[in-house]
């Protein structure tokens, strides 16, 4: 494998401690080394910013609601086109790309590793087919476990080690990498066309509550010491006022300790929070509670959060909170689309325009980038859209220049046709910090990788570790004018994709080795979850059980964490 | 001796039943048995398995019309050079193949600028143009089994299309909350025959011909407690409009299941808009859901994959080097007759059996290959056939059920020998289209 | 204002794509320059001048440019796609997509035009001599946002699918419509002078359709308000007024809920309710079987041979199946 030395460039990386020092990177064979031989290509970065590809834990770019989202939506495609060029396929879309654009964006972003949110377990092979056409980026994807029946059933009596072998029995069947839970009991109630939008709301026929379900997953999911901790979309997303069901969800992971070998810190992970930081009782007096979430995320350090930053965009929201897709429809009045899959979950799909001269619009958008300079901590705090329900990924480098650049916010709180009421309603108006570069490294490198259990493989330029390696053409001390953020994070100089140059002159030159990350967790035999799992596939699934399993050539270049539970 | 394989999955219809036990002889050779199956089902793979009709090299059509046997090598250079040379060549099918061979198609097809088509066209494009405009709120056959008290059947005749449909998933079965089968749901069918599901029925609607639109439209007023003009609306008496829309909004969990009655009489796209309208209006009140009857047993996949590599469904015109997608423009019947295409590849279908005549006969006219396990009429028009294994019993791969459910099908027996999979063949034209394509 | 000249000089042997032809592309360029803009034929690239002689130059700015297209262009595409000012004249019909998206300006056909002309239109006026196809001024697939603004003007007929999504500008048709007319409209007036075949606004939720002459069958979901004055052309006229689509939602403004209107003329003959024309039948007659069977005697013909046969000496499409039915029975 041929050598790089990527010469004379600001280095940022906080697994290392470099804080845009000058230094030389070297990747030999795959991975950052401590040097190389003379044949060494040179890149010269002199003047650039260098730091390791960025990790998104939370994106919804592959599988069944989002392949329906590209499909019954033509117009989102519309003069969006990217002809096939030397070494790259056409590609197109704005909100819900094809995979081959997600992949081509991504990397020319600077991204490397990509979770995908949300697998619905019956679904998990076409997931994988559409990770497989998806080029460059290594991929995970968390099944969806809260609103399961075996999970239903187990906690209700109890039975934390048939939960641990549940789990870790529908990881390895769907090649799933943790375990995400998304409106707990809510999408279970939402086939009867009802909702749980509080922790305590019972799930109808399964006596249980949200918070039982939360408190059950995360005490398995340390029990199993999986590489990451529960990932939590909690009850009551999108509502005014929403915000006390947040921090009740997040009250039951206080005080945990995580248990794992990965060198993972947090318990609990809850995503795209700016949805989930609403006040007031209607879309009237709707407000900003950024600041409340964002202190009790400063106070437990046992936990993580992602931003889910409202980008003003004309998007796509897509999500296994099946209720809350209803609810929407019923707001917009545009198409919608449902789907309830048996046992396991439900998720639905709408249009949005969130338009910043809409008060509420402008106020979600405030919220987001609230929440990312409220957090005290940027090694807990990730950069997300929550790809495509806030806006396309392909916005992240917007959403860094607003973090980044005071001036960039206010000009557009400035603008908004609802001004007064929007800057009333927040605080961003106050909030003049800057997020410096490192920082920004913090929360979509180093942040990420380590909550994901990744921190000694991506995120980082420690020798050994894989050489996810980008050169922007930036550099933090002379900027002028904060659309040059925006620029420079849009397409790097050069991406190294384990090793391999995926881009260079901000085009995509290869379609690089991508990988698929998937936790095989070995567990004890248990023969009463073999049994009931047999039993519930022959009377409740309309599938047989030996079809279920994504085989491994869905796989082709698998990455396997082991976990040895046992 | 034999051999038994179990959880084999039926590559006829959309039913796609992942439950069938095959019984071959030892060599896996021939099949002996089909158990589970449907008549239809059953037939398939025997068929199949008997060698003795079948055409195990590529042919070509001669100046007297007689065919010609040429190699597979033979067949992918004129195929490559085909689709090399023309200016706009369409490749249709896609419906009865697997998920890997259609993606291979795919990257042919936008190596060379071709119109990439499958039977949607002639079933449920409509409906899936009809969910552009709507969308459309579903949910998987299992949850039907589960919870469903309220079926209905528009335009669809699954006793006949769907054979094992009302068993596995609809009318019969007991899942967890329906622990009574049939007896706790009521069937609704809408059909303006009598047939062999509405003998089922707890209502027929005998829908006037052609004015199904009227009638789903005429339901949402009834639903929302509106006045309707008329006594009689679209064949059927107005109080029983009434009496059916408070049927379905007393359900806790119904479902619409609507075939080619709907999506290809009068009105078409119009139709599947309003009855998923019908379903959003009814989940104000209850749960509701909606399922296409989709035919070929993986046109699902081909929408699938087409969508998560182009963004369209079907009816993707990849010529310019980008994707495009409009049925009424792009569709293969439309460009047909309209003369838009000059080369004609089909995989997977039976356009010379389904199409109007006149396409039929635009495609006698145009540079043409059939890839096909069977002498079909498509087959018979076209300048080249390629026989294949069949996928689902010779050769494996993945396929999506008619709620979108993926599931990987099954080799039971080996084909003939010497016969390429649709896969390998195509295998063989993309490579040779890339050497012809760098000169 | 400057007027260019592009006279179709070969008929292109599949069909052409002229997104390029639009003042907004010639504005500021000489013939020469015009000449060397793109158009496509399925996955080949070629030139204007390869097609079109071109004569004149565009003027400064869009809005001082006039294109003017002669020759057979009854297979060129999208001609004023997306153009913002200026004008274009076709002296002969045109293809698909005429007009698609365009924001401003003018744009006269005087023959006919084909599918998808003016969709996605938000401003500019498009005006037809002859018939339009189906699909006029409607949205692109999945976009719910049809027509937004500007005029649209056929003389003739119009296909069907018109205006679907409507929700601004207006529409008038000289002729009739076919089916599906206004759908999902939201806003915005479309005036149809002659006869709409049915389905008119069906799932509208707000607008105004006016049909002069006769509506077949209206739709059940539509309820008759009452008579109105209204002024159309100038001249108040009587109109019976329907309210709908009543299946639809409908939004209140001042406690009042706001539906999509139909006015058609008092006295207008009574809205006929005649059946759909179902399906050519496809049979053949005692007389037809035996002429078949003269033509094949002595043969083994394939079915397609058959089905061929019939569909070229009799004008009827028989499905395969049928076919072989058929001789089955002749055999017999
Ligand atoms: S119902 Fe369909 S899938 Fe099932 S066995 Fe019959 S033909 Fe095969
Ligand atoms: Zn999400």
């Amino acid at each position: 494998m041929s050598e790089y030395i990527i010469k004379n460039g600001k280095v940022y990386d906080p697994k290392t401690g470099i804080k845009g020092d000058v230094a030389d990177v070297c990747i030999k064979d795959g991975k950052i080394a401590d040097k190389v031989s003379s044949k060494a290509k040179v890149i010269d970065a002199k003047g650039k910013t260098v730091m390791a590809g960025a990790v998104d834990i939370h994106a919804h770019v592959a599988g069944p609601k989002v392949n329906e989202g590209r499909n019954y939506r033509p117009e989102d495609k519309l003069f969006t086109y990217k002809p096939t060029g030397k070494n790259t396929r056409m590609s197109g879309g704005f909100s819900i790309p094809t995979t081959f654009k997600t992949g081509y964006e991504y990397a020319r972003m600077g991204y490397t590793t990509v979770m995908e949110a949300a697998m619905p377990p019956l679904y998990a092979r076409h997931v994988h087919e559409e990770i497989k056409d998806t080029p460059i980026i290594d991929e995970g994807a968390l099944p969806v476990f809260g609103n399961n029946w075996f999970v239903f059933e187990y906690l209700k009596n109890n039975e934390m080690d048939n939960v641990c072998a549940y789990i870790a029995w529908l990881l390895k069947t769907t090649k799933g990498y943790g375990i995400k839970i998304v409106n707990p009991g809510g999408s279970e109630a939402w086939g009867w066309g009802e909702n749980c939008t509080t922790v305590d709301d019972p799930v109808p026929y399964f006596d249980i509550t949200p918070a039982e379900i939360v408190k059950g997953l995360l005490t398995a999911n340390e029990q199993l010491g999986l590489p990451h901790s529960i990932h939590i979309h909690s009850n009551n997303l999108g509502n005014p006022g929403n915000y006390e069901t947040t921090l009740a969800t997040l009250k039951i992971a206080e005080g945990v300790k995580a248990k794992n070998k990965f060198g993972r810190e947090q318990v609990l992970h809850h995503t795209h929070v700016q949805f989930h930081s609403y006040g007031g009782d209607s879309w009237v007096n709707f407000e900003s509670k950024a600041k409340e979430v964002a202190e009790y995320f400063n106070k437990n350090k046992n936990m993580t959060m992602d931003l889910g930053c409202v980008t003003l965009d004309e998007t796509t929201t897509m999500t296994a909170d099946g209720p809350f897709e209803h609810h929407l429809t019923s707001l917009n009045h545009l198409k919608w689309a449902n789907v309830d899959v048996e046992l396991e979950t439900s998720s639905g799909i709408v249009p949005y325009v969130y338009d910043p001269n809409i008060k509420v619009c402008a106020i979600q958008w405030a919220i987001g980038l609230e929440l990312g300079l409220y957090a005290k901590d940027p090694l807990r705090t990730f950069i997300t859209t929550d790809h495509p329900n806030a806006g396309p990924f392909t916005r992240y480098p917007r959403v860094i220049k607003w973090l980044m650049s005071d001036k960039s916010r206010q000009e557009m709180l400035k603008g908004f046709k609802h001004s007064e009421k929007v800057i009333a309603a927040t605080n961003l108006a106050s909030l003049d910090r800057e997020l410096s570069m490192f920082e920004i490294v913090q929360m979509t490198r180093a942040g990420p990788a380590k909550a994901l259990g990744l921190e000694n493989v991506f995120g980082g330029l420690a020798p050994g570790m894989d050489a996810d390696v980008v050169v922007y053409n930036l550099n933090e001390d002379k900027i002028k004018n904060p659309e040059e953020i925006e620029t420079a994070f849009s397409a790097a100089d050069c991406v190294f994709k384990s090793g391999t140059m995926v881009v260079e002159n901000r085009e995509v030159i290869s379609n690089g080795n991508k990988r698929t990350l998937w936790v095989d967790a070995k567990v004890p035999e248990n023969k009463q979850v073999e049994r009931d799992v047999q039993m519930k596939f022959l009377k409740f699934y309309s599938m047989t059980i030996n079809n279920y399993e994504v085989s491994n050539h869905y796989v082709p270049n698998p990455y396997v964490i082991e976990v040895d539970s046992n | 001796m034999s051999k038994t394989v179990t959880d084999v999955i039926c590559p006829f219809c959309g039913t796609l039943c992942d439950d069938l036990v095959v019984v071959t002889d030892d060599e896996g050779k021939k099949i002996l048995s089909v158990e589970n199956a449907c008549a239809i089902g059953a037939e398939k793979f025997l068929h199949s398995s008997d060698h003795s009709h079948r055409v195990t090299r590529p042919r070509k059509l001669q100046e007297d019309g007689s065919f010609k046997e040429i190699t597979y090598e033979e067949a992918i250079e004129y195929t490559a050079q085909m689709l090399v040379n023309a200016k706009k060549p369409s490749m249709y099918g896609w419906s009865s193949t697997n998920c890997e061979s259609q993606s291979v198609g795919h990257e042919i097809a936008e190596l060379c600028g071709a119109l990439v088509d499958n039977t949607a066209a002639v079933c449920h494009g409509t409906t899936l143009v009809a969910v552009q405009n709507v969308g459309i709120p579903s949910c998987t056959l299992g949850e039907v089994k589960n919870r469903a008290d309220r079926i209905i059947f528009w335009g669809s005749n699954p006793a006949h299309g769907h054979p094992r449909h009302m068993s596995r998933y609809s009318i019969f079965p007991r899942g967890y909350f329906t622990g009574k089968g049939q007896k706790q749901r009521k069937i609704i069918v809408v059909d303006p025959r009598c047939t062999d599901t509405s003998s089922l029925a707890d209502v027929h609607l005998q829908v006037e011909q052609g004015y199904d639109y009227e009638l789903l439209q005429a339901l949402r007023a009834a639903v929302r407690g509106q006045e309707l003009t008329g006594d009689i609306i679209a064949g059927v008496p107005k109080e029983k409009v009434y009496e059916a829309a408070e049927m379905l909004k007393s359900g806790r969990f119904g479902v619409i299941f609507f075939g080619m009655g709907v999506t290809q009489s009068l009105g078409k796209d119009h139709n599947i808009d309003a009855a998923i309208m019908l379903t959003k209006d009814l989940n104000d009140y209850t749960k509701f859901s909606i399922i296409a009857m989709r035919g070929h047993y993986n046109v699902t996949g081909s929408g699938q994959v087409l969508g998560w590599q182009f963004g369209f469904p079907y009816s993707v015109d990849l010529s310019r080097g980008f994707a495009r997608y409009n049925p009424g423009e792009t569709g293969t019947i439309e460009v047909l007759k309209r003369k838009e295409i000059d080369a004609m590849f089909v995989l997977g279908s039976d356009p010379g059996a389904h199409f109007p005549m006149q396409c039929v006969k635009e495609i006698s006219k145009l540079p043409s290959v059939a890839i096909d396990p069977h002498i079909t009429p498509t087959t018979s028009i076209c300048k080249v056939h390629v026989p294949v294994a069949f996928v689902g019993v010779e050769v494996g791969g993945n396929c999506y059920r008619m709620d979108n459910v993926p599931i990987e099908s099954r080799k039971v027996v080996e084909p003939p020998e010497g016969m390429l999979t649709d896969q390998q063949f195509l295998e063989g034209v993309l490579k040779r289209v890339r050497e012809l394509k760098a000169n | 204002m400057d007027i260019v000249k592009l006279t179709l000089t070969k008929v292109p042997d599949l069909y052409l794509e002229a997104e390029n032809v639009t003042p907004d592309h010639f504005a500021g360029k000489t013939a020469q320059q015009i000449g060397e803009l793109h158009v496509h034929l399925g996955n080949q690239t070629a030139k204007i001048s390869d097609y079109f002689s071109v004569e004149g130059k565009g003027g400064e700015t869009a809005a001082d440019t006039k294109i003017v297209i002669a020759g057979p262009t009854d297979k060129v595409k999208y001609i004023g796609m997306k153009m913002t000012a200026g004008e274009i004249e076709v002296q002969g019909n045109t293809d698909m997509y005429t007009a698609a998206w365009m924001a401003g300006g003018k744009i006269h056909v005087k023959g006919n035009v084909d599918s998808f002309c003016a969709i996605g239109m938000t401003g500019g006026e498009f005006i037809v001599d002859g018939n339009a196809k189906n699909y006029l001024a409607a949205s692109y697939r999945g976009d719910w946002r049809g027509m937004q603004g500007g005029k649209v003007t056929v003389k003739g007929n119009a296909g069907s699918d018109t205006a679907t999504f409507m929700i601004g500008g207006t529409i008038d048709i000289g002729g009739n419509v076919d089916v599906h007319l206004g759908t999902h409209a939201e806003g915005g007036k479309i005036i149809i002078r002659g006869n709409a075949k049915g389905r008119v606004g069906g799932q509208m939720v707000k607008g105004d359709i006016f049909v002069l002459g006769q509506v077949e069958r209206m739709m059940p979901s539509y309820i008759l308000k009452g008579e109105e004055e209204v002024e159309l052309d100038g001249k108040k006229q009587m109109f019976q007024v329907w309210i709908g689509d009543m299946g639809e939602r409908h939004a209140k403004r001042k406690g009042e809920v706001i539906y999509g209107k139909i006015y058609v003329p008092t006295g207008a003959g009574e809205t006929a309710a005649p059946a759909i024309h179902t399906e050519k039948r496809k049979k053949l007659t005692d007389k037809q079987i035996e002429h078949l069977k003269e033509a094949f005697k002595d043969q083994e013909p394939t079915v397609q041979q058959v089905r061929t046969y019939i569909y070229d000496t009799f004008d009827v499409d028989m499905k395969p199946m049928q076919v072989s039915r058929l001789i089955d029975g002749i055999k017999r």
